[in-house]
């Protein structure tokens, strides 16, 4: 049973075990489907309970139960042990650097949505209806299909200081203006101007992102709503700024959404490509360097409590626009 | 609609097959690199008289949880090939590198494998807090005490009790050199601090390229190179006695000493006419990636590089032939009292976690001169022991030789990395983003020991 | 219709990427001439420069990792720019020699094992989120219940957690469950991280979904089972692809939860472990790495490429009409 159920060590076995699970939870699905039609008038909070519950459930074992440990080791020792009150919070808001800290994870909050769904909108509209339409999409959904390890690597091949396409760029732009024998700056290591280089790695990843979901809400726009619109003289720009975009608004506010919480998020970009040196750090990668690298549990915990803050603006946003939504509904 | 959903599945059928394909034939190809290995490895599977000991373990498994992978790894499971076919247990070996983040993570949840290798001390005794770690039995302690010298104990042991048995170690205090270069010009390799500081100003004179090349990038880990650095100069201009003192924090970081051993140590890498061959100027070393930065000395553009024993495999990556009459060849750093021969390195300590007669059996094997010949045998380079029932003549790398030598001479001083012995909030957090700072942004010595000084755990 | 015109204000605001309902109701003949829509939009030569543009800047790094990948020395990669490599004088030193190796690989596993934990790892861990998230989306989008609002925001700021706060208690819970280095608990923490996009993105587009399509069908008395197969699952069909395509690139992507759950053995480890292992314990092999990168590249682009016709029509659209 061991290796039937819970370590298959063959190819078949583990292909066996793979339809199983897949099969386990279409039965899951069909159970409560099934159950919310059993009796014929269930309250609705029930109805929603049996479609909910599954969902819930996970979420709430995976999600929620560690986000409550952490709330609570945020207030105690390395180790977990002892109780210190908000001693965690007053280390990090009392470090000289943690000010660079934060203003560099609110650049990236702000900036890498914005650019990267601004950039994934407008080659969207672009590439519509294009030819190569296909061949265009994939290459910027290419960054996102590469690892992390792959992505630093690409990059190390662009802003490295002898090997780096930008470098070389630079030094060849440097000479057109008469400059001979000009040094490339180290991207990477020249605050605050790092953070912005180690943006565009991450602006570069999510547009594909942007592109792709902001492309299928383009798409689902009807045609007689683009003619209309041309009726009424509309073409190009004005076309985009009056029509297009506010049919796509709320694939908009998803995009935006999900790229901001990743952002904030991500600190693989900034740990694997320079390590949080150089001014260039973010909360996220405070959070891993004390819980993971000092093994200090309590100022992990407290730094984590710290990013679900900052989510609060983008939160309330979206209740906002969840708000109007209903309003028009 | 059915045709577009036969068009896709095919889209990805096809890449599947392709990328199973290419998996498929690379499995051929391995198949004959394992042919080689076991070639290598046959003359392990000696005689069984020297496991008579644990007794017979079939049907037993024990889990390993270590640092190495790929080739590395490869080894370790090649090593204990020999145990397993005399006692009929079975190892399971996991290898990663995110051993050092995962580690107590696992412990606390009660996940952890029978024995881990644990890299640094300082790690290993975070360990031992959580209670969980099972003090060595009396055949490791024995096995420890006869074949190891008492500071390499005294690593593997917290509050006097012994944990873990040392098992690989590396040194640090290797200047690496191309035997060529330094006979077309005229220079020998020097036999005192001064002498290599007179040296670096020679090869500055002659000005054929720069004396040194250094890089200390290493993403998330920039900076351990130059915490080397700094324990190499903190036990030479200072001595062992200030450098364990430093280490346990009994004088502070930002102590006169080891202030006065950063400044001496700027004489060098903190000169521009010195660094930073062929890359460019100070700054680039903290640019730099430590696997690149020696690697310019083949191409003569500098000629020399600190760094340690398990740096050969860069230089052989690139065809070089790492030996004594070879392209390569490395050094003792050396310090200007010559009663002492201060030596830093690294290793890595073995604890159980279980004590199960055949986790007992097999730690115990680890410990022995069998398991280290056994390594030895099936090791291409880039390992060595302070374990000194190894037959040096086993390594199969010179370099290697190199290293047991240093560490199994009686008259070195024997000296753990300070930084893997340091709390690791300074150890690996403060200690490297300092030194860092020294590189890229000029900070004064004073200014680094200071802030390092500022970031040690109350 | 001549109210289309006017700016964001009018009455289509707030309708989303399915909302074709109301356009198409109003009688208008759908369509004109796409055809000849689509040279116009493409036209403008300013706008063909931006695309090309853009598409030039987002494909030379990679493009730069693809030669590097195959130009043969290791000094070459470390001392001069990859492209160096595209002078025709240089051409000889191309060569397939890190593609070998790092197919080849080494030590006791062979590369298809990897290969197969990544497939068998992946599948589940996107279809069992989005078996879930559906039914979770519907209940937000159509089932009236007190405090929905509050919980679908909740759900939704859950995206904040980084994973690596639920690292040591779910590990410690998994061991209790003795379902500790099994695929379960990856194919479980996969679903459970990606759950709140899955739930959040899915309503989204559910909610758009034009109300009286589902009133119509409750009208006729069909029950949820019905609403939900007829009528909503048609309809999501881009919506559920494009979370699909996110979710398999992230776990096929993955290191952190293979390493932290699984552990780094062959009966388990999915082939980035394996990738990322080939640089070996010390220190960075960019010439295999970037061999490695493509390597793993092949099967996430395939299914991009498989998939993209599912997000590229106006399905709703068509429905509706139909």
């Amino acid at each position: 049973m061991d290796a039937l159920l819970l370590h298959p060590t063959t190819i078949g076995g583990k292909l066996l075990l793979m339809v199983l699970a897949i099969a386990l939870f279409a039965l899951i699905m069909g159970l409560v489907l099934f159950m919310s039609q059993l009796p014929k008038r269930l309250p609705s909070w029930v109805t929603a309970l049996i479609f909910l519950f599954p969902a819930l459930a996970l979420v709430c074992f995976g999600l929620i139960y560690p986000a409550l440990v952490t709330i609570k080791n945020s207030f105690f020792d390395e180790t977990s042990t002892g109780f210190v009150g908000v001693a965690n919070f007053a280390t990090v808001l009392t470090d000289a650097e943690f000010l660079t800290t934060l203003r560099n994870t609110l650049a990236w909050v702000v900036l890498v949505p914005l650019v990267s769904t601004g950039i994934g909108l407008i080659y969207a509209v672009l590439v519509d209806r294009a030819k190569v339409e296909k061949v265009a999409k994939t290459l910027i959904f290419m960054p996102m299909a590469i690892s992390m390890v792959g992505a630093s690597i690409i990059w190390k091949f662009v802003y490295d200081n002898r090997v780096g396409a930008l470098s070389r760029l630079y030094v060849t732009v440097a000479g057109w203006f008469g400059v001979e024998d000009a040094t490339a700056p180290q991207w990477l290591m020249d605050a605050p101007w790092n953070t912005f280089f180690l943006m565009v790695v991450m602006i570069w990843i999510q547009a594909g992102f942007a592109m792709t979901v902001l492309s299928a809400s383009i798409k689902a726009i009807p045609d007689d709503i683009i003619e209309a619109g041309r009726l009424d003289g509309l073409t190009g720009v004005k076309l985009f700024r009056y029509v297009t975009v506010p049919m796509i608004r709320p694939s908009l506010v998803v995009v935006m959404t999900t790229v901001a919480m990743t952002a904030l998020k991500a600190f693989d970009i900034v740990r694997t490509m320079q390590g949080g040196f150089y001014h260039a750090s973010v909360v996220a990668n405070d959070f891993y360097t004390e819980s993971f690298n000092n093994h200090n549990k309590g100022v992990g915990a407290a730094l984590a409590v710290l990013l679900f803050v900052i989510v609060v603006p983008v939160i309330a946003y979206n209740v906002n626009q969840l708000r109007k939504a209903e309003d028009i509904r | 609609m059915k045709r577009s959903i036969g068009s896709s599945a095919i889209a990805i059928g096809l890449g599947l097959a392709l990328a199973v394909s290419m998996a498929a034939c690379g499995n051929n190809d391995k198949d004959k690199d394992n042919t080689g290995a076991s070639k290598g490895g046959g003359d392990t599977k000696a005689d069984c008289a020297a496991y008579e000991q644990y007794g017979d373990l079939s049907g037993k498994s024990i889990s390993v949880y270590t640092t190495f992978v790929d080739v590395e790894g490869a080894s370790y499971e090649e090593s204990f090939k020999p145990f397993e076919e005399c006692t009929g247990a079975e190892i399971k070996y996991e290898g990663s590198k995110s051993l050092t983040a995962d580690v107590l993570g696992r412990i606390e949840a009660g996940a952890v494998a029978d024995i881990v290798a644990f890299p640094q001390p300082g790690l290993l005794q975070q360990a031992v807090a959580t209670g969980k770690v099972l003090e060595a039995p009396g055949a490791v302690a024995t096995n420890v005490d006869q074949y190891w010298t008492a500071s390499w104990r005294d690593y593997g042991s917290v509050d006097g009790k012994l944990y873990a048995a040392p098992l690989g170690a590396s040194v640090k205090s290797l200047v690496w050199y191309s035997p060529d270069a330094f006979a077309q010009a005229g220079y020998s390799v020097p036999e005192t601090w001064d002498d290599l500081l007179a040296l670096t100003s020679q090869i500055v004179e002659d000005g054929v390229a720069k004396p040194w090349c250094a890089g200390i990038a290493d993403g998330d880990a920039t900076g351990w190179v130059a915490t080397d650095w700094v324990e190499d100069m903190v036990l030479r201009s200072a001595g062992p006695e200030v450098y364990d003192q430093w280490v346990s924090h009994v004088i502070p970081f930002n102590d006169a000493k080891i202030v006065g051993s950063l400044t001496e140590m700027s004489k060098i890498l903190r000169d521009d006419k010195n660094v930073n061959a062929g890359i460019g100027d100070i700054k680039s070393i903290a640019a730099t990636s430590w696997t690149d930065a020696g690697t310019p000395i083949l191409d003569g553009q500098c000629f020399l590089h600190r760094q340690a024993s398990f740096y050969g495999g860069n230089f052989a990556d690139e065809g070089a032939s790492v030996a004594e009459g070879g392209d390569v060849w490395a050094f003792y750093l050396p310090s200007n009292d010559p009663s002492r021969k201060p030596i830093l390195g690294g290793g890595d300590f073995v604890a159980a976690f279980a004590d199960r007669p055949e986790v007992v059996a097999f730690q115990t094997f680890l410990s022995s001169p069998e398991w280290a010949n056994a390594k030895a045998k099936v090791t291409e380079g880039g390992w060595t022991t302070a374990n000194n029932g190894l037959e040096k003549g086993n390594l199969k790398s010179p370099v290697d030789q190199l290293a047991f030598g240093l560490l199994s001479d009686p008259s070195a001083e024997f000296r753990f990395d300070g930084s893997d012995l340091m709390p690791a909030s300074v150890g690996s957090d403060a200690f490297w983003k300092q030194m860092t700072a020294y590189f890229a942004e000029g900070k004064s010595e004073q200014a680094v020991a200071d802030a390092i000084e500022a970031a040690w755990p109350k | 219709m001549s109210g289309l015109a006017a700016p964001a204000e009018s009455g289509i605001r707030g309708t989303g990427p399915g909302n074709g309902g109301r356009g198409a109701r109003s009688g208008r003949p759908g369509g004109g001439d796409r055809a000849a829509a689509a040279k116009r939009r493409l036209t403008s030569p300013w706008a063909s420069a931006i695309a090309v543009a853009i598409g030039l800047v987002w494909s030379v790094p990679t493009f730069g990792l693809l030669v590097t990948s195959f130009r043969g020395s290791v000094k070459d990669i470390r001392t001069t720019g990859w492209w160096e490599a595209l002078n025709p004088s240089n051409w000889g030193g191309f060569s397939l020699d890190h593609y070998r190796t790092v197919l080849s690989g080494s030590g006791t596993a062979n590369l298809a094992d990897y290969f197969i934990n990544s497939i068998v790892m992946t599948l589940p861990a996107v279809i069992i989120p989005i078996f879930l998230a559906l039914l979770a989306a519907y209940a937000f989008a159509w089932l009236d219940f007190k405090g929905s609002n509050i919980l679908f925001v909740g759900i939704f700021a859950l995206q904040v957690v980084p994973i690596q706060v639920a690292m040591v208690p779910l590990l410690t819970q998994y061991v209790n469950l003795g379902l500790n280095a099994s695929f379960w608990v990856l194919w479980l923490s996969h679903a459970m991280f990606g759950l709140p996009l899955a739930i959040f993105l899915l309503h989204n587009f559910m909610k758009d979904i034009p109300r009286s399509l589902v009133e119509a069908a409750r009208v006729d008395g069909a029950g949820h089972v019905t609403i939900f197969f007829r009528i909503i699952l048609p309809l999501m069909v881009p919506a559920i692809a494009s979370f699909a395509i996110f979710q398999f690139l992230w776990v096929w992507n993955d290191l952190l939860v293979a390493l932290a759950f699984g552990g780094n053995t062959p009966d388990l480890a999915p082939i980035t472990a394996r990738l990322a292992d080939m640089a070996g314990s010390l220190g960075a092999k960019w010439h295999l790495l970037s061999a490695g990168a493509f390597v793993s590249m092949i099967v996430p682009v395939a299914v991009f490429l498989g998939l993209q016709r599912y997000f590229v029509r106006g399905l709703l659209a068509g429905s509706v009409k139909g």
